[in-house]
């Protein structure tokens, strides 16, 4: 079965990893902008990274067949840094029409802070100004609750943010609900330890439907399985869903949800293989 | 948006999870007694009332008990974060 990540940082990955990935039919994979680990001392960190995720990453993929689509943001991590945040803004814009961006993400919150939210709204402005798809960042853990609710009232608060262009993911049992009644597209992150395992994945599946539901691996340089979301497969085929159930979640959805891009083309024409 | 009706039966079900079950029970106990054999005292922290609290949670018959865990462990929501943080998030729809 064809998929595609819709959420995976192949910038921390190896080349083996796209190997990989190829080899387990993934066909697509799409890259937020994200924290690399470290906070970047100047805006021309991000300058470089934008190039890194718009002109290296997609070279890297096809030579394994698989497209690369990004997002450009500056993450909710470094988003506390205001005037960091307002210098990468300045910029981003002429990034946009580089051939594989997709939209403004993953931005969101981390700790839930004053800062964060500013920055997050800013991005929204950004969005909104150049009709960008948007890729939400939800918080880790403990936070991930008031910060959910807290995004969820950001986006809502705004008449002029159109609900199906929107992304909320790393969505786990306590946050789903809110996204998907909201008319919020949703995802679901597949870690070994942190966020939801193959097997919650499937039951969230079972509790809420295929509509507007995607997983991914948001493999990165954490604990983290780039291949995960054929463990999701592996695990709906055990509960003896059918194929056209998964495949739903694992390709029909990303493909809907990225068609609202002007720079996204489907990669399967027929089940037969690739177009 | 309606449900997946879950292909498995009960019985089924069952079947393969039960050593799964049986193992993840044994492994929190196991820690627990490992809490309690080590030197000092947790039992003013409150990631310890925290456990203990999700436990309760296991008890229960309620369908949600996986979301109810989950709650268990976050922070709660604040109803008046805009006004805490003087931020205004109301956009109106353009003309
Ligand atoms: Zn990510």
């Amino acid at each position: 079965m064809y998929y595609i990540d819709p959420h995976i940082h192949m910038l921390s990955r190896t080349t083996d990893d796209y190997e990989a990935l190829a080899r387990m039919d993934c066909v697509a994979v799409s890259e937020p902008a994200f924290w690399p680990g470290l906070d970047r001392q100047n805006s021309e960190s991000f300058y470089d990274y934008f190039r890194h995720l718009t002109e290296f990453e997609p070279a890297r993929a096809a030579k394994y067949g698989i497209q690369h689509y990004s997002w450009l943001c500056v993450n909710a991590k470094e988003a506390e840094n205001l005037s960091l945040s307002r210098e990468v803004l300045s910029f981003l814009p002429e990034f946009l029409n580089r051939g594989n961006v997709l939209g403004i993400g993953e931005i969101g919150l981390n700790k839930n802070t004053r800062n964060e939210a500013i920055v997050f709204m800013e991005h929204k402005e950004l969005a909104i100004r150049h009709d960008q798809l948007i890729l939400i960042h939800t918080p880790h853990l403990a936070d991930k609750l008031r910060g959910t609710r807290m995004i969820l009232d950001m986006l809502c608060d705004d008449q002029r943010i159109r609900r199906e262009r929107v992304l909320v993911d790393h969505a786990e049992e306590h946050t789903i609900r809110p996204a998907l009644d909201a008319g919020f597209w949703v995802g679901m992150t597949l870690y070994p330890t942190t966020k939801c395992t193959p097997q919650r994945a499937a039951d969230l599946a079972e509790r809420y439907g295929t509509d507007r539901l995607m997983v991914n691996s948001a493999g990165d340089w954490g604990p983290s399985r780039p291949v995960a979301v054929r463990d999701f497969i592996f695990e709906m085929r055990r509960r003896r869903h059918s194929e056209s159930t998964i495949r739903r979640i694992v390709y029909d959805n990303p493909v809907q949800f990225f068609s609202q891009s002007p720079a996204f083309q489907a990669p399967i024409a027929t089940e037969d293989g690739p177009a | 948006m309606p449900a997946l009706t879950g292909p498995l039966t009960a019985e089924e079900v069952l079947d393969r999870e039960f050593l799964e079950i049986r193992a993840k029970i044994l492994e929190v106990a196991a820690a627990l007694d490992r809490l309690d054999r080590a030197s000092g005292s947790v039992a003013a922290d409150e990631r310890r009332r925290q456990i203990d609290a999700a436990i309760a949670i296991l008890h229960t018959s309620d369908p949600d008990r996986s979301e109810r865990v989950q709650r268990q462990f976050s922070l709660p929501y604040l109803e008046h974060w805009r006004e805490q943080f003087q931020i205004d998030t109301r956009r109106e729809r353009q003309a």
